[in-house]
């Protein structure tokens, strides 16, 4: 493997900036190692390596004219299958949409064109971001790169992998309840789940629109910060994006965490906490502490709710938002069927994988005339207090310290059989997600197996600067990410 | 049976496109026709990671149909998801107002013969428009999505009318309303102005309703007073042999003037509603509804009250006058280069309404020209029976009615000699009809009005002519 390819996104702008390497060059190294990788870990779902090289050269004749369009003009980056990139495959893993092409990108999407950040190609995940193992993509399944009998997590796991098998630099995924923050903690890696609103969701192709954020996965907390930079803004696309000038995320990193108040919500340090897990956020704990921060236990007593909220809301969400897929514009339209609704039926049936159906139907069930006040509504109400609770905690504490999940990666087919086994893994994730919080998620050492292990760290509202500057002194404690 | 036995009740929703130049929540055209799929985009086709981004303009007019109505406006409203499939809803779910429509609790007065009677407004919600399924000759169906997306309100009526006179006279006042402020074209046969009428029927005295059923297809105010008539015979007939009334939607049929079974209400979808999680609730600040209130149109209630109060026209005319905007507009034109509006409606309602029905008239004969022959009828410069002809007249050239009047000598006549002349010669040219009127066949001075009116060439006036002959005569 060439060595520049461990390096993070802010190394390579240096270099280009530098002349050291071209783009085209740092591109076609990135699409070898993709070439000579990817097979074993299963990362990728298309690799437009066409498109790639051409941007790459127009990004190195634009540096050559001195219109660069921004340091980072130049650096590659793969995004996630659900996010729309134009002309290019954007599959969710899911049969459904296997040979949908998009026409039009997400607002991320061009704003790393703007930026001249150019894309590598579309990664595996979870069949419409609906798992934490990246088992559940209708193509095929992502391998951990630190042990490839293991799940790279999800449903970000293409993503994650990408960036620790070093064949991309960073990446975009997606997080609905932990699907960016999960992987990149089996996986090494620093992922962001920003304030809800913070990044426009035009162009993600919706699981739960009221939970989810794209989000970065990189090699450590300064990259993660300047490509939220790159993403985040207001857009008159969404609706639900926040009206908030741009902000330069890492602004406060290097700033020291003296008299700043960590908690650590009792109720997100479950017993199922494995010991490694245990260890690497009493770890982080010490460095805070070491470092001048007030480290105390705090409650959060509507935690326990919080993941029975999260999966009804979110598949009642999903069961709509699903219900596009109907076979008759785009994406899988059955054969097999005599009449519109026999039509419907067998093109759903066969386009979408056991994971899905089973959220459709959990979300169709908890939205239907006699069940919406017991499970939507009450969900709801949940939310509220989940909300409540996080405010009159951050009265008292500036960020929240937690785990990202109970264990380490753990081995491909091991947690399959049992989906609700799965879901207890996001119980540490899901409260940021029904909070609109931020969340960070960074390696902190090493678990079990020699796994990476990750801590979690949340904030109130907008206050990513702040996870961002605490996190890099962790990170910097650690021996500092790449 | 009979009508005496039994009642209706009748409740109305109605469906009206806003005249937005967009689709309510995207930037494509949200004009009428177009080729097939030419006026759409990711969002309204609802391509996989498309958002919705609510048209401000859809609320106003929202808010706007509320004011025209009487309604409280909701200071907070918020969108939900109406869930189903079918092919023409590209999302398979319908953006709507379930929980908290913009608009509630207001009314419409409406007079028929009966007099007058106030229709409660439920609710008024915006939601957004469906393509339109094209059902091709050989078994092939498909679809045009330029209508997808185009801003809706619906309307829904109390259950208060008992009558088909009143859910006519309501469907053609909430129009002229629409029209009044503006905010639609409401084109029955383009589908901007569309409802569904809900009947039931109970025997007359009895306090609960009976079961209702719900008729669509219904194209003109005329199909759609014909279906509640036939509906009322077939749920009375049905109740009369002993029988029960379903719940169902019913499809009118124009060609035989019969409804027919679409469904039965117990088949129809869960919606499975909730709110909207795309976008944002809509939030109205007083500030915001009294610029939208200041900035109404006059609505036709604060017309007629000022055509009776300042011009001294009668409450009959004033209400018809009314009834039509673009003919209370090319009144209010006239009206303001005349001081006779008194005989400007006259010309209006009993001559011009007759060439052609709404707004036809206002192309053909500007208003300085109407106003002009007000005026000259106004001041007994002519006679009616020559103004109606010069209405002909400016009907087919743009001329000026003093300049024709002045041209070809069309001044009413009302010189008492002279027309006292033509009286005494006329009679002694008519000794059967003195003999005639003397014996007492008082029509027999109709004949000597007739006679000495062409004489003047039709240009005498008429009353004082009358007054001259029956003087005459009766000396």
């Amino acid at each position: 493997m060439k060595e520049l390819l461990k390096r993070d996104a802010a190394s390579h702008a240096v270099s280009l900036r530098a002349g050291e390497y071209s783009s085209e060059e740092l591109t076609r190294a990135y699409l070898e190692r993709i070439e000579e990788s990817d097979g074993e870990i299963g990362a990728f779902i298309t690799v437009t390596a066409d498109k790639a090289i051409a941007s790459a050269k127009a990004s190195d004749m634009r540096r050559l004219e001195g219109k660069a369009l921004g340091i980072f003009d130049g650096v590659p980056i793969a995004v996630k299958d659900n996010i729309c990139t134009r002309g290019t495959l954007t599959t969710c893993a899911s049969k459904m949409l296997a040979d949908y092409i998009p026409p039009y990108s997400a607002t991320a999407v061009e704003r790393l064109e703007r930026a001249g950040i150019l894309v590598l190609g579309k990664l595996n995940m979870d069949e419409f971001g609906m798992g934490a193992s990246t088992e559940n993509s209708a193509f095929k399944i992502t391998r951990n790169p630190y042990d490839t009998s293991r799940v790279a997590g999800g449903s970000s796991g293409g993503c994650a992998a990408a960036v620790a098998a070093f064949e991309a630099p960073w990446s975009l995924g997606s997080d609905t309840g932990g699907s960016v923050r999960q992987p990149a903690s089996f996986c090494g890696a620093v992922g962001m789940k920003s304030t809800y609103g913070r990044v426009s969701r035009s162009g993600l192709v919706a699981f739960a629109p009221s939970l989810e954020q794209i989000g970065p996965i990189t090699k450590n907390v300064r990259d993660n910060a300047n490509l939220l930079s790159i993403i985040a803004g207001a857009d008159v696309k969404d609706a639900t994006s926040l009206n908030v000038g741009d902000e330069d995320f890492s602004r406060d990193i290097g700033r020291d965490v003296r008299g700043l108040r960590v908690g650590m919500p009792r109720e997100l340090f479950t017993e199922n906490i494995s010991d490694g897990v245990g260890r690497a956020v009493m770890r982080a704990a010490k460095i805070l502490e070491d470092a001048g921060a007030e480290v105390t236990e705090c409650s959060l007593p509507s935690a326990e709710y919080a993941l029975a909220a999260y999966y009804v809301i979110s598949s009642a969400e999903a069961s709509s938002n699903l219900a596009r897929f109907d076979g008759v514009r785009y994406g899988h339209g059955s054969n097999n069927f005599d009449g519109i609704d026999e039509f419907y039926k067998s093109s759903r049936a066969e386009g979408f994988g056991t994971e899905v159906k089973r959220r459709i139907m959990l979300g169709t069930f908890a939205l239907s005339s006699g069940y919406y006040d017991e499970y939507y509504k009450k969900a709801l109400g949940v939310r509220s207090l989940v909300k409540r609770d996080f405010e009159k905690l951050f009265e008292k504490y500036d960020i929240l310290l937690s785990p990202v999940s109970p264990s380490v990666a753990y081995r491909i087919g091991e947690k399959t059989k049992n989906p609700t086994d799965m879901y207890t893994g996001d119980l540490f994730c899901v409260p940021a997600n029904i909070a609109g919080i931020p969340a960070l998620s960074l390696p902190c050492g090493t678990g079990e197996y020699g796994m990476p292990a990750g801590v979690q760290l949340m904030g109130k509202r907008l206050s990513e600067s702040l996870l961002y500057r605490v996190g890099a002194v962790i990170e910097d404690a650690e021996g500092g990410g790449v | 049976m009979s009508g005496r036995e039994y009642e209706m009740t009748v409740g109305i929703e109605v469906h009206v496109e806003l005249d937005t130049k967009t689709k309510i929540f995207c930037s494509c055209s949200s004009s009428f026709g177009g080729e097939p799929n030419t006026r759409c985009c990711p969002v309204c086709m609802g391509l996989p990671g498309s958002l919705p981004a609510l048209n401000a303009q859809a609320v106003e007019y929202a808010v706007m149909a509320g004011l025209a109505t009487g309604c409280k406006i909701s200071r907070r409203s918020a969108f939900d998801r109406k869930n189903y499939f079918y092919p023409d809803l590209p999302k398979a779910y319908q953006i709507t107002q379930y929980n908290t429509p913009i608009c509630k609790d207001g009314s419409v007065d409406i007079e028929t013969e009966q007099g007058r009677k106030s229709i409660g407004i439920t609710r008024i919600h915006i939601e957004e428009d469906a393509g339109k399924l094209i059902h091709g000759g050989d078994g092939m169906t498909l679809i045009d999505f330029n209508r997808c997306g185009v801003p809706l309100i619906e309307i829904v009526s109390a259950p208060d009318m008992s009558s088909s006179e009143e859910a006519k006279a309501y469907l053609k006042k909430l129009r002229a309303l629409m029209l009044y402020i503006g905010i639609s074209d409401c084109k029955m046969n383009e589908g901007s102005f569309r409802c569904d009428v809900n009947i039931s029927v109970r025997r007359a005295g009895d306090s609960a309703l009976g079961v209702k059923t719900e008729l669509k297809n219904l194209n003109s105010f005329t199909f759609a007073k014909k279906a509640i008539d036939y509906e009322f015979e077939r749920q009375t007939a049905i109740i009369e042999a002993g029988g029960r009334i379903e719940a169902q939607t019913r499809r009118f049929e124009e060609s035989d003037g019969k409804t027919y079974l679409m469904r039965s209400k117990e088949s129809e979808n869960d919606y499975r509603y909730f709110p909207e999680p795309d976008l944002l609730p809509i939030e109205l600040s007083e500030n915001m509804i009294k610029r939208i209130s200041e900035n109404m149109p006059r609505l036709p209630d604060e017309r007629k009250a000022e055509y009776i109060s300042s011009y001294g026209i009668s409450t009959y005319d004033a209400e018809l006058l009314v009834s039509d905007k673009s003919v209370s507009d090319y009144f209010e034109a006239c009206a303001a280069l005349t001081p006779y509006r008194k005989t400007l409606a006259n010309l209006i309602l009993s001559e011009l309404m007759r060439f052609v029905e709404g707004d036809g008239f206002a192309s053909h004969i500007s208003p300085s020209n109407l106003a002009e022959l007000a005026t000259l009828a106004g001041e007994e410069a002519i006679n009616a029976s020559v103004a109606k002809k010069l209405l002909r007249r400016l009907w087919e050239s743009d001329e000026s009615p003093l300049a024709i009047v002045e041209r070809e000598n069309l001044r009413q006549i009302n010189d008492v000699v002279w027309l006292t002349n033509l009286t005494l010669k006329a009679i002694a040219e008519n000794p059967k009809a003195l003999s005639d009127y003397k014996a007492g066949k008082t029509v027999a001075a109709k004949s000597i009005i007739g006679k000495v009116m062409s004489k003047t060439g039709g240009l005498a006036n008429p009353s004082l002519l009358s007054d001259i002959v029956l003087a005459e005569l009766d000396k």
